[in-house]
């Protein structure tokens, strides 16, 4: 057996899901490794095999806390286990191990039940939540890259501003869940099963919603910002590298809003852009494109 | 022989592995520690607070990077984007050696997380230490590869672990980041004398030394980092410092970790042994 043929026996075996209790299914593929005087064969993959699934389940855990107050802690485990074995991780980090949920989840309907919907945006915003996090920082856009300012003039948005759509309020939700989980270790368990059912309880009360959002970050904390669609549409364009002018005018596309009312809300959105330093220079290789 | 070309002719002292829950404390109280081992694929990122708070923590303290995830022993190649970002973090961290784990995670791009035993055969010490010369030679930094505690054993292996380690290191001309603690472990679970482990290691390739503790079990021992260092531990380090000399050690301590002072305490209870007269050559 060569190294590779090991490597892929060994792999293919410690990903097998667990059975219900968390055990090594008895009929898994342990022929290559040697038993000692203590442990079969077996039982000796299933240390791997154990270790293997708690470490991906507590990364998913831990990454995810809004969609397991919007599934439950049962359901969110089961969706856990089924997409972590249809998406193994195909990073060297775990930190991209929820980077394929949304879509997953998309396919797998059946994993969220009645609140698809509602489960699909958390997902959403809890990936955004990540890549806002630590997504890089460019040089914000200064006076010195304003020297061609014209209709064709293109600028960039910041990699760790994130903008999603929305179907349901979910950053209520998150910032909620949040809180409640700061209140955690300082609470007593009485005080903890009345935060357990008002969170409950707010997930079963949340109504459909037209959201559009920025996620992203201000002094290394992450933020969610509600935004106007006409704001959000212009912040793509720019994300896609559409020079200012084209950019403006589709933004504007079957907007209600009067010419002077444009113009105010476009020097509302620039100064709040600035202040948060959202724009920076296209980078060069779009500026090419 | 501490200093030597497998960690970049440094004398560094007793360390401690630096941690998130430790970050409020070092940067308010600054206390003296000789250096901060990171795991480097917590700061591959491309910004935030953890680079951020590293950058910090850089203005005040040597720094050495070791890394979890470049799985030298995998039959695959080295991922290059892994590469890419290793490189950066070097470049700011301006680390004198890198270590990583003679192990392997990875399979057909699909990822473990996890540290899988090698199996001992000639085949995989070419692939591992093959890989082990390539990062070097793309990071620019001396590389040592450290032993994993393990729970199985492979038929196909056809060395002891000891033998394979030093047949990647000669094969790859690199250190080795000497890990007593998974020495003792992996002794308890194969079987074999920790001590006739220590022995056959080439003193001269030892870049630094690992020390934890470890949790036991009814059937073995798991490596987890979440206790202090037990007295037999102790004893395998106090024997491999009379081995290499006073070599630059870190305490790992990755679960249910206490404070900052208490952790470092622990590291400190290494000085009793680290001027140990150096053993004669035999």
């Amino acid at each position: 057996m060569t190294l590779l043929q090991l490597q892929r026996r060994m792999a293919h075996a410690i990903m097998q899901p667990l059975t219900s209790s968390d055990r090594i299914a008895l009929e898994a593929d342990a022929g290559f490794i040697k038993p000692n005087d203590r442990l079969a064969s077996v039982e000796r993959l299933e240390i791997y095999s154990r270790s293997y699934w708690f470490r991906v389940l507590d990364s998913l855990y831990d990454d995810f806390p809004g969609l397991r107050a919007v599934l439950g802690r049962r359901a969110f485990h089961r969706l856990s286990r089924a997409y972590l074995a249809d998406c193994p991780s195909r990073s060297f980090t775990l930190r991209n191990l929820g980077s394929r949920l949304e879509e997953w989840l998309q396919r797998n309907p059946q994993y969220s039940g009645n609140r698809h919907r509602l489960s699909l945006d958390m997902v959403r915003l809890e990936w955004a939540h990540i890549e806002a996090f630590d997504n890089a920082a460019e040089k914000v856009l200064g006076p010195e890259d304003l020297l061609e300012l014209g209709p064709g003039f293109r600028a960039g948005l910041q990699p760790y501003v994130r903008l999603i759509t929305l179907q349901y309020p979910v950053d209520d939700l998150r910032i909620h869940v949040n809180r409640a989980s700061d209140d955690r270790e300082a609470a007593s368990n009485a005080v903890l099963k009345q935060k357990h059912r008002n969170l409950t309880s707010r997930v079963s009360r949340v109504k459909p919603e037209r959201i559009f959002l920025a996620v992203h970050r201000l002094n290394f904390t992450v933020y969610y910002r509600r935004i106007d669609a006409e704001e959000y549409r212009l912040l793509s364009a720019f994300r896609d590298g559409q020079p200012i002018g084209r950019a403006i005018r589709d933004a504007f596309e079957n907007s209600p809003a009067s010419t002077d009312e444009e113009r105010s809300l476009l020097e509302k959105w620039f100064a709040a852009w600035a202040e948060l330093g959202w724009l920076c220079p296209l980078a060069k290789s779009r500026k090419r494109g | 022989m501490p200093a030597n070309r497998f960690n970049g002719f440094k004398d560094y002292g007793i360390g401690i592995g630096l941690r998130i829950s430790h970050y409020a404390h070092i940067l308010d109280k600054k206390p003296v520690v000789d250096w901060f081992e990171i795991i480097s694929e917590n700061y591959m990122i491309d910004g935030g607070r953890p680079l951020a708070t590293l950058d910090r923590i850089l203005e005040r303290y040597r720094v050495v990077q070791h890394g979890v995830s470049m799985y030298f022993g995998s039959a695959e190649p080295l991922n290059r984007e892994h590469l890419r970002r290793l490189k950066a973090l070097v470049k700011r961290t301006k680390t004198p050696w890198l270590t990583d784990h003679l192990c392997w995670g990875s399979v057909d791009g699909t990822y473990s997380h996890d540290l899988l035993p090698m199996p001992y055969t000639f085949e995989a010490a070419k692939i591992t230490a093959r890989k082990v010369r390539e990062a070097r030679d793309y990071l620019e930094v001396p590389i040592a590869v450290e032993n994993v505690s393990s729970y199985a054993e492979f038929h196909i292996s056809e060395m002891t672990e000891w033998e394979f380690l030093n047949e990647v290191v000669e094969r790859a001309d690199c250190g080795i980041l000497l890990d007593v603690n998974n020495i003792y472990v992996s002794s308890r679970n194969h079987n074999f004398d920790p001590f006739e482990y220590l022995k056959s290691v080439p003193a001269g390739r030892v870049a630094q030394i690992h020390i934890a503790g470890h949790s036991k079990f009814t059937k073995y021992i798991l490596d987890t980092h979440d206790h202090p260092v037990i007295d037999p531990v102790w004893k395998l380090y106090e024997h491999a410092i009379r081995l290499v000399g006073p070599m630059a050690t870190l305490l790992e301590w990755d679960d249910r970790v206490p404070s900052f002072d208490e952790v470092h305490a622990e590291a400190l209870k290494a000085e009793k042994y680290i001027h140990a007269p150096v053993a004669a050559a035999v």
